[in-house]
C-alpha cells in the first residue's frame, strides 16, 4: 500500500523530532552527561509541575501567533522574517494602551490587544506594499524593519513611554491579560488568557485560508500569481493583504507578551528571538494552523523544560537549543526523510 | 543583553552554525560542573543566581557576579550545585521561571543579576517570602529584596583623569552601551574626570545602543581614531571588544602612534596585549572597576550571619571597594601623574569633599569645589 | 545486420503500472525512424529505457547486432547513442561551446582548453550546417539555435544514434523547416535518427519508418511511403479520426468584439502592436494566423485585461472595456482559453474542483457572504468534468497530475461553460495530441453554432485553416490580411505571414 500524502505529511516532523532527540542524545553522550537524567530533567522542567505545565503554556502562547504569522504568509507565497519586528511594535504599541488609559475592562484590554494587532498589520503593510508596487524582495525589506523596529520601540519607551528610564511602568489591571484563576491553578505560574486569544487565532487562520473567498484568492497568489491575475483576482493587494494580516497575528504576539507575560515594555539590547522561533515552529507545523499549535507545544516545552536541565541534571540548557536546531535541520531536509518513508513504503509492497 | 541567542531558526547554516557555537560553550563552562546532581537537601545555607541573556561567560557583569558567589562558596564549603549555583536566560521571559525554580529549590538567596530582572524579582519575591532576593544595578522596595547599586560614576571619573592625562590631542572618546541610568552615570563620571586634569580636552560620545556588537564598536572607535581621538573609554561590554581589536589594529600598523583604550567592569588588561617587533606592548591604560564580586560576596555573608539587608538599597562605592580602578600601564608616559592624581582625588571622594555627578544634569552644575 | 538498434520485446513497469508491454522497435541505418504515440502512450518511457534512465523488466537491446545492458546514460554514450530532450539542459550563462563540452572538458595541463574545443564545436558545426557561433551565450540565443546546441552537444559526445524528443514543440515554422534540413544533413552523414513526435505531418514529410504504440502497447512499424496521415491516426488512437472537422457554414450576425486603432507596447517597451483592427461577430470563428512573436501575445493580453494597452479601443457588445481589470472584462461576456496553460490556465496545486470555479469562485453560489461553499463546487466540478471528459481520478485531484490534454479539456470546460459572447482561445490545442485536438474543435465549434464569437490564435496552419471561418494574418503587430479559408492556400498564407505579401486589407479589416 502507498502511503497517503496525509500520513507523509505527520510522519515527516515526527520523524524529524525524533531524530533530533537521538542524535541529541549521542552529543550528549558523546559529551559525558548522563542522557536520561538530561531528558528526565527536561520532562520534569516542562510537565512535572503544575507550575511548569503554566509556565509552557505561557511560552507556548507566542510561538502559536509567531508561528500562525509566518505560516499564513507562507501558505500566500511570501516569506515573513519580520515577525519578530511586528511583534515588537506589538507589544509596545499593547503597553502604550495600558500604560495611558484608564478604562473599564471590558473596553481597556480588547483596545490593547487591538493596538497591537494593528501596530503589526501597520509594520507588514510597508514591505507588502514595497513588493506589491515595487517588486521589492519582502525577506530583505522585514529583515531591515526588524531592526528598525527594535530601535524605534527602544526609543519609544524611553523617551515616550518612560522618562529616560529602560522600562515603562506596569499596564494598568484593567488591560491585563494576566488571569488570577490560572495563577492559582498553575502555583503561580505566568499562565494568562492570551492562550484562548491564540487558539481562537489558530481557527481563524484555518477559516480564512481553507473557508473564505479571501483564503481562496490568497493562497491562488501564492500559488500562481499569473493565474491569479488571468483569474481577475488583484494580485497586488492579496500580497498588501496577506502582509498585513501576517501582521496581525505577529502584532498580537507582541500583546501576549506585554499585556501577559510582562506586563511592561523595557528597552531591548537585542531581538527576543519568539518571532525567528516562530518560522521553526511554522516550518515544523507544516505552516498549518493544528500543525502550529502542535510544533508551539513542543518548542514550549523544550525551552522552558530546558532551563531545568542544569539545576536538575547538570546539563547545559544549550544543549536543547541544539535539539532544536537539529529538527530544523532534519525537518528543513525532509525531502530526505520523504525519500526514506517512500523507499520503505515500497519495500513493504514487494 | 550581551550576546544574543540569535536565529538558529534562520537557516540551516545559522542552526549549524548554533550547534557548534552551543557545544563549545556548553562543554568548557560546564566542565567543571560534572557530577551536580538534583534536588538540594541539606538545610545549610545556599546562593544561587540567575543571568541576564549574557550568559555566564560574559566577561563582565555575570562572569563577575558568579566570581564572587564562587569564592563566596568555597569559603564556606558549599558544595556547586548543591550549596551554589546559577541558572542561565535565554531570553527576558526566563528570569522569572528562573528565580521561581530556584526558589522552589530551596536556595536562601538569589541574585538577579541586572536591571532587566527588576519587575521579575518584585514579582517572585512577592510570592516566595521564605526566600530572599537580591537585584544588582536595580531597586526594588520589598522587605526580602536587597537592592545593589554602584556608583559607577567614581570609578569612570578616576578613568576620566588617566584620559585626561594622557591625550595629546585634547580629544577623547567615550563609547556607551545602551541608554540608560547605568552607562549615563559612567559617562557623567568620565566626563568630570577627564575635565578636572584636562579642561580644555573635549570628550567625544557615542552610544552603540547594544551591549553585543562588537563590530559596531569597532567601527565606532575606528572613526573616532581617525578623527584624532587618541583616548577612548568604554561602558559598553561586548561592544567593547570592538573598539580593543580596533585599537590593537591601529598600533600594530603604525606601533608610533598615539592609540590608547581604558577598559570597563573589571580589569580588562589582557585584551589590549598587542605583539610588535616580537615585543609585548598594551593599548589599554587601566580599566574602571565595578565589584559586582565583592558586591556579592559581602550581600551573601550578610545573609548567612542573618544580617541580610532586605528592603535596603546598598550602594558601593569607591570607599569600600565596590568600585575602582585598575592598576595603571606602565607603558603610559603619564603614569605617575595619573597615580598621584587619581590618590589625590580618590581621597577627596573617599572623605566626602567631592560628589561626582550621576547624571548629565548633575554635569552640568559640577564644579570640582 | 541492418538494423543499428534493435529493442526487442520490452516491458517496462512502474508499481504495478505497465508503462510499457512487448514493443519492439527496430532502428535501420541512416534512417529517419518515427515513434508515434498519444501523450502518454509510453513513447518517453520506450526511450528513457534506451537512454539508460530505466532498466526494463523483459526484453532485449542490441546495438549494431550486440545484445547489450544499458544501466545509465553514460553507457548509451559510450555506445553513441545520444538524446535531445524536450526541455534544453544548458546553462544560460555559459556559451555554446562551454555548454557543449560540460562534463567531457578536454584539458590541458589542468586547465580547460577552450581554444581546442571551440574549434572542435565549429568543425562539426560547419559539418552539419549547423550554423552555431560557439561563442556566444546560450541566453543571448533563440530557442531554435538552443536546440541546436543540443544536438551539437550529442554530436561532440560521438552520437551515432540521435534520438529526438518532440523536437519541434517549441519551434517556428521557419526553424521547424531548418531542423527537416538538418535531419537530412545528419543521415548524409551516416547518422541513424529515432523522432519522438505525436504530428503526422511531420512524419508523413520526413520519416522513413514509424513505429505506432499505444496505451503502453506496440501496435506496429509501417513504411511511411505505404501509408497516410489517416490510417497512422486510428492506428495512435484506436479509432478513426476526422480531421477536417465538420463544419457548417459560418452564420455570422451582429459585432461582439471590435478592436480600433489599439496600440500596445510589450514588456521591453517596444510598439509590439500597432493601429490594429479587428472584429468578430457572432456565430463565427476569426482565426489569427501568424509566426510567433508578432504581437499575438500582446494582442490577447491587452483584449482581455492583462496588458496595458496604449490607446485605441476594445469593445464587446458595444462596450468599451480597454484597459479594464481582467474580472471586468470578463464579467462584460469575455471567455479566455490562455496560450500557456501552467501559467496562466491553472492553479497547478488547486485541485480540478477549484480550478473550475477559478474565474467564478466569488459568485454564488460558489460563495456567499464571503465564505466559501465547497460542496457546490464540487459538485459543478463533477459535472463539467463529465461533461468535458476530463479524465482525472478525482475532482479533488491536483491540476498538476493530469496530462496537459486533460488540463485544457478542463479549462475549455470552465471558459466554455460561462457562456461567454466571445472566447478567445489562445494555441488551445499546443502539444496536445490528435484525439484532444480533434475534442477541442469540435467544442469550438459548438460554440460558433450556439451564436457565440470565438477568437482563435494559433501557429498552426492547418488548424486555423480547418477551424476559421476567416482569417487574419498578423505580421510585426498589424493585420496584413483577411482571408478566406476557403479561397487561399498555405502557400498564400505562410507568404502573408512572412511579411513578403502584403495584401491590399483597407475596408476588410473592419470588417
Amino acid at each position: 500500500m502507498q502511503m497517503s500524502s496525509r500520513m507523509k505529511n505527520l510522519l515527516t516532523p515526527v520523524i524529524a523530532v525524533l531524530l533530533g532527540v537521538l542524535v541529541g542524545t549521542i552529543i550528549m553522550i558523546v559529551s559525558g552527561y548522563d542522557a536520561i537524567a538530561a531528558y528526565t530533567a527536561l520532562w520534569n522542567g516542562a510537565f512535572g509541575d503544575v507550575y511548569f505545565v503554566g509556565e509552557v503554556v505561557r511560552q507556548v502562547t507566542p510561538y502559536i501567533l509567531a508561528g500562525l504569522a509566518v505560516a499564513f504568509a507562507f501558505k500566500t507565497g511570501l516569506f515573513n522574517i519580520g515577525v519578530e519586528g511586528q511583534m515588537l511594535v506589538g507589544w509596545v504599541a499593547a503597553v502604550w494602551v495600558g500604560v495611558s488609559f484608564d478604562l473599564p475592562r471590558i473596553i481597556h484590554l480588547p483596545l490593547a490587544v487591538l493596538a497591537a494587532g494593528v501596530a503589526g498589520a501597520l509594520w507588514a503593510f510597508i514591505p507588502g506594499y514595497l513588493k506589491a508596487r515595487f517588486r521589492v524582495h519582502e525577506v530583505i525589506v522585514t529583515i531591515m524593519l526588524n531592526h528598525t523596529a527594535l530601535y524605534v520601540t527602544n526609543e519609544i519607551i524611553r523617551s515616550v513611554l518612560s522618562d529616560g528610564k529602560e522600562r515603562t511602568d506596569m499596564i494598568a489591571e484593567s488591560a491585563s491579560l494576566r488571569s488570577p484563576f490560572f495563577e492559582v491553578l498553575t502555583d503561580y505560574s505566568r499562565m494568562h488568557w492570551g492562550i484562548t486569544i491564540a487558539i481562537i487565532c489558530a481557527i481563524i487562520m484555518w477559516f480564512i485560508l481553507e473557508k473564505t473567498t479571501t483564503g481562496f484568492e490568497l493562497r491562488a497568489v501564492g500559488f500562481n500569481e499569473h493565474a491569479s491575475q488571468y483569474a481577475g483576482m488583484n494580485v497586488k493587494r492579496n500580497i498588501i493583504l496577506s502582509m498585513v494580516i501576517s501582521g496581525v497575528f505577529a502584532g498580537l504576539a507582541g500583546a501576549m507578551e506585554g499585556l501577559g507575560t510582562f506586563g511592561y515594555a523595557a528597552v531591548k539590547g537585542g531581538f527576543t528571538g519568539v518571532g525567528f522561533d516562530g518560522i521553526a515552529v511554522a516550518l515544523l507545523g507544516g505552516n498549518t494552523a493544528i500543525g502550529v499549535i502542535l510544533a508551539a507545544i513542543l518548542f514550549g516545552g523544550l525551552k522552558v523544560g530546558a532551563l531545568n536541565m542544569p539545576l536538575e541534571a547538570g546539563v547545559p540548557n544549550e544543549l536543547v537549543d541544539i535539539i532544536i536546531a537539529l529538527i530544523i535541520i532534519f525537518v528543513a531536509s525532509s525531502y530526505i526523510i520523504r525519500w526514506f518513508i517512500d523507499r520503505i513504503s515500497k519495500k513493504g509492497v514487494k | 543583553m550581551k550576546k544574543r541567542k540569535f536565529g538558529l531558526t534562520m537557516s540551516l547554516i545559522l542552526a549549524a552554525g548554533t550547534i557548534l557555537g552551543a557545544c563549545g560553550g556548553g562543554d568548557t563552562e560546564e566542565a567543571e560542573k560534572e557530577g551536580t546532581t538534583g534536588e538540594k537537601t541539606e538545610q545549610e545555607f545556599s546562593v544561587a543566581m540567575v543571568t541576564d541573556v549574557g550568559g555566564i561567560d560574559d566577561k563582565s557583569f555575570n562572569q563577575s557576579a558568579w566570581k564572587g558567589i564562587k569564592e563566596f562558596g568555597e569559603a564556606n564549603n558549599l558544595a556547586e550545585g548543591d550549596g551554589y549555583t546559577y541558572l542561565q536566560s535565554q531570553s527576558d521571559a526566563d528570569y522569572t521561571t528562573n528565580l521561581n525554580s530556584l526558589a522552589r529549590k530551596n536556595y536562601n538567596l538569589i541574585f538577579g543579576v541586572g536591571f532587566m530582572m527588576e519587575e521579575s524579582i518584585n514579582e517572585i519575591a512577592g510570592q516566595q517570602k521564605d526566600y530572599n532576593f537580591s537585584i544588582i544595578d536595580g531597586a526594588v522596595d520589598q522587605p526580602n529584596v536587597a537592592s545593589i547599586l554602584f556608583k559607577e560614576q567614581e570609578a569612570s571619573f578616576l578613568a576620566g583623569i588617566a584620559a585626561g592625562l594622557t591625550t595629546e590631542s585634547n580629544k577623547v572618546g567615550f563609547i556607551g552601551g545602551v541608554t540608560g541610568a547605568v552607562i549615563e552615570r559612567f559617562e557623567a563620571g568620565f566626563i568630570a574626570g577627564v575635565e578636572a586634569v584636562n579642561p580644555d580636552a573635549e570628550v567625544e560620545v557615542q552610544y552603540a545602543e547594544a551591549f553585543d556588537k562588537a563590530e559596531m564598536g569597532q567601527s565606532i572607535a575606528s572613526k573616532m581614531y581617525s578623527s584624532g581621538v587618541d583616548v577612548i573609554f568604554h561602558a559598553a561590554g561586548g561592544t567593547g571588544n570592538g573598539l580593543f581589536k580596533e585599537a590593537r589594529d591601529l598600533k600594530q600598523k603604525n606601533p608610533d602612534r598615539n592609540v590608547w583604550a581604558i577598559g570597563v567592569d573589571s580589569d580588562q588588561a589582557a585584551e589590549g596585549v598587542v605583539e610588535i617587533d616580537g615585543e609585548e606592548q598594551n593599548i589599554i591604560i587601566t580599566s574602571a572597576l565595578k565589584r559586582v564580586d565583592v558586591a556579592v560576596k559581602d550581600i551573601s555573608e550578610k545573609a548567612k550571619a542573618g544580617e541580610f539587608p532586605g528592603g535596603e538599597t546598598s550602594v558601593y562605592t569607591l570607599a569600600d571597594d565596590g568600585v575602582g580602578l585598575a592598576p595603571i600601564n606602565d607603558a603610559v608616559p603619564a603614569k605617575a601623574d595619573i597615580e598621584a592624581k587619581v590618590a589625590e582625588f580618590t581621597e577627596k571622594i573617599k572623605n566626602g569633599d567631592l560628589e561626582i555627578p550621576g547624571t548629565l544634569d548633575e554635569l552640568k552644575t559640577f564644579s570640582l569645589e | 545486420m541492418e538494423y543499428v538498434i534493435e529493442m526487442l520485446n520490452i516491458r517496462k513497469e512502474f508499481s504495478g503500472f505497465v508503462a510499457n508491454d512487448n514493443i519492439t522497435l527496430q532502428l535501420k541505418q541512416g534512417e529517419i525512424h518515427a515513434l508515434l504515440g498519444e501523450n502518454g502512450a509510453g513513447k518517453s518511457t520506450l526511450m528513457n529505457v534506451l537512454f539508460g534512465l530505466y532498466q526494463p523488466e523483459e526484453g532485449e537491446i542490441k546495438v549494431k547486432g550486440e545484445t547489450v545492458k544499458i544501466t545509465d546514460p553514460n553507457v548509451a554514450n559510450e555506445l553513441g547513442i545520444g538524446m535531445v530532450h524536450q526541455h534544453f539542459m544548458l546553462v544560460d550563462t555559459f556559451t555554446v561551446t562551454e555548454n557543449i563540452i560540460l562534463g567531457k572538458e578536454t584539458t590541458k595541463g589542468g586547465f580547460i582548453d577552450i581554444k581546442t574545443a571551440e574549434e572542435e564545436v565549429r568543425k562539426i558545426s560547419e559539418r552539419y550546417g549547423l550554423a552555431v557561433d560557439p561563442q556566444a551565450k546560450v541566453a543571448n540565443i533563440s530557442v531554435g539555435m538552443q536546440q541546436r546546441v543540443e544536438i551539437l552537444k550529442t554530436l561532440y559526445r560521438g552520437a551515432d544514434i540521435l534520438i529526438f524528443d518532440e523536437p519541434t514543440a517549441v519551434l517556428t515554422p521557419q526553424e521547424i523547416k531548418e531542423l527537416i534540413q538538418i535531419f537530412k544533413t545528419l543521415i548524409k552523414e551516416g547518422k541513424s535518427i529515432i523522432l519522438i513526435t505525436h504530428k503526422l505531418k511531420e512524419i508523413m514529410e520526413v520519416c522513413d519508418r514509424v513505429t505506432v504504440i499505444r496505451k503502453g502497447k506496440g501496435i506496429g512499424t509501417v513504411n511511411v511511403s505505404e501509408t497516410n496521415p489517416t490510417e497512422l491516426a486510428s492506428l495512435m488512437v484506436g479509432r478513426d479520426v476526422v480531421f477536417k472537422t465538420e463544419k457548417t457554414e459560418a452564420n455570422p450576425a451582429h459585432e461582439v468584439l471590435q478592436v480600433e486603432n489599439l496600440n500596445v507596447k510589450d514588456a521591453r517597451g517596444v510598439q509590439a502592436i500597432k493601429n490594429l483592427n479587428l472584429s468578430v461577430r457572432a456565430g463565427e470563428i476569426v482565426g489569427i494566423a501568424g509566426v510567433d512573436g508578432n504581437g499575438q501575445t500582446e494582442l490577447i493580453e491587452a483584449i482581455t485585461g492583462l496588458r496595458k494597452a496604449e490607446s485605441g479601443r476594445v469593445k464587446i457588445n458595444g462596450k468599451n472595456v480597454l484597459n479594464f481589470s481582467p474580472r471586468k472584462v470578463t464579467e462584460t461576456g469575455l471567455g479566455h482559453i490562455p496560450q500557456d496553460r501552467h501559467k496562466h490556465g491553472l492553479v497547478l496545486n488547486y485541485s480540478v474542483g477549484e480550478n473550475m470555479v477559478l474565474q467564478t469562485y466569488y459568485q454564488k453560489p460558489y460563495s456567499k457572504s464571503g465564505v466559501m461553499n465547497f460542496k457546490k463546487i464540487y459538485d459543478k466540478a463533477r459535472a463539467l468534468i463529465q461533461e468535458f471528459d476530463v479524465r482525472t481520478p478525482s475532482e479533488y485531484t491536483p491540476a498538476r497530475a493530469l496530462s496537459g490534454g486533460n488540463q485544457q479539456k478542463a479549462i475549455i470546460g470552465r471558459e466554455v461553460d460561462r457562456n461567454p459572447d466571445i472566447l478567445i482561445a489562445a494555441q488551445p490545442t499546443r502539444g496536445l495530441d490528435v484525439g484532444a485536438i480533434e475534442f477541442i474543435h469540435k467544442r469550438l465549434i459548438e460554440q460558433r453554432d450556439n451564436g457565440k464569437a470565438v477568437l482563435l490564435v494559433s501557429f498552426e496552419l492547418d488548424e486555423i485553416m480547418n477551424v476559421s471561418d476567416r482569417i487574419a494574418v498578423i505580421y510585426e503587430g498589424e493585420i496584413v490580411a483577411i482571408v478566406d479559408p476557403k479561397e487561399t492556400t498555405e502557400q498564400e498564407l505562410g507568404l502573408l505571414m512572412a511579411g513578403s505579401k502584403k495584401k491590399e486589407v483597407g475596408e476588410n479589416a473592419n470588417v
